[in-house]
């Protein structure tokens, strides 16, 4: 492997290291996957033939890594704070189960999606869920397990996960709303 | 007739993100989302925000 790919892949490190840290919220094992990750790399290069993108490959094999380390991490990973607790459902609903107020039209897809800043405002946003809530919806999203993996990896029941990602997908729901569909400069595709 | 109500359909949208609804629960949420107006608009977030997973997915990737 030659100087130009090893000061690639350590161009590279920061990227997968801010990943690694949002899916398992801890730092000295998110430094643990990217280092194995990296030397993963280092000694198989020849697997990186035929790939497109360095950085692609990377992120493959780091998605490897981190399961290594729920695994073996899978007590600790499994905790969660006060924080993971709260529920938003009493300030969505009035006492009769209807909406306080209407979800709000978030425009086309499509204009959203093609924003950058909108992918920044999205990872803000997943940084800051709840630990747990973080780790699961990372799982569940970024890594794309099933359910089911989910369940047998952390040993939690699949109840105690689907509230945790119902509470999940409603912070990052609020998260976007304040921060970037509340926001009409954004909306409008303004400068800020 | 007495369906869910939209705390109970929002539940239950989010749920289907996760696992297939029983036949019963997807005919409820069916038919809650004719006859309501708020509840639509919640499920179009809540496909944006799929979407735009994916889309991070490969962003991160890139």
């Amino acid at each position: 492997m030659n100087d130009d790919i090893a000061s690639r892949l350590e161009s590279l490190r920061p990227q997968l290291l801010k990943y690694a840290r949002l899916q398992l919220r801890n730092t000295a094992w998110a430094e643990d996957a990217v280092s194995e990750t990296l030397l993963a790399a280092i000694e198989k290069p020849q697997s990186f033939a035929g790939q497109s993108q360095l950085k692609t490959w990377l992120v493959g094999i780091l998605k490897h890594k981190l399961i290594d380390q729920i695994r073996r991490n899978s007590k600790e990973l499994s905790t969660t704070s006060a924080e993971d607790g709260v529920d938003l459902d009493d300030d969505l609903f009035a006492a009769d189960g209807h909406w306080r107020d209407e979800p709000q039209d978030w425009g086309d897809p499509e204009h959203v999606l093609r924003q950058l800043d909108f992918m920044r405002v999205l990872e803000a946003c997943v940084e800051h869920l709840p630990g747990q809530q973080g780790r699961l919806f990372m799982m569940r999203e970024w890594l794309e397990l099933e359910t089911e993996e989910i369940c047998k990896e952390l040993a939690i029941s699949p109840t105690n996960l689907w509230v945790m990602l119902h509470r999940a997908r409603l912070r990052l729901r609020e998260c976007l709303q304040l921060n970037w569909f509340g926001n009409a400069m954004a909306t409008t595709g303004g400068a800020k | 007739m007495l369906g869910p109500n939209c705390r109970e359909v929002t539940r239950l949208v989010l749920l289907a993100e996760e696992t297939r609804l029983p036949l019963r629960e997807r005919l409820a949420v069916r038919f809650h989302m004719l006859i309501c107006k708020a509840c639509p608009k919640f499920a179009e977030q809540l496909a944006l925000m799929r979407r735009a997973s994916a889309r991070w997915r490969r962003y991160s990737e890139e």
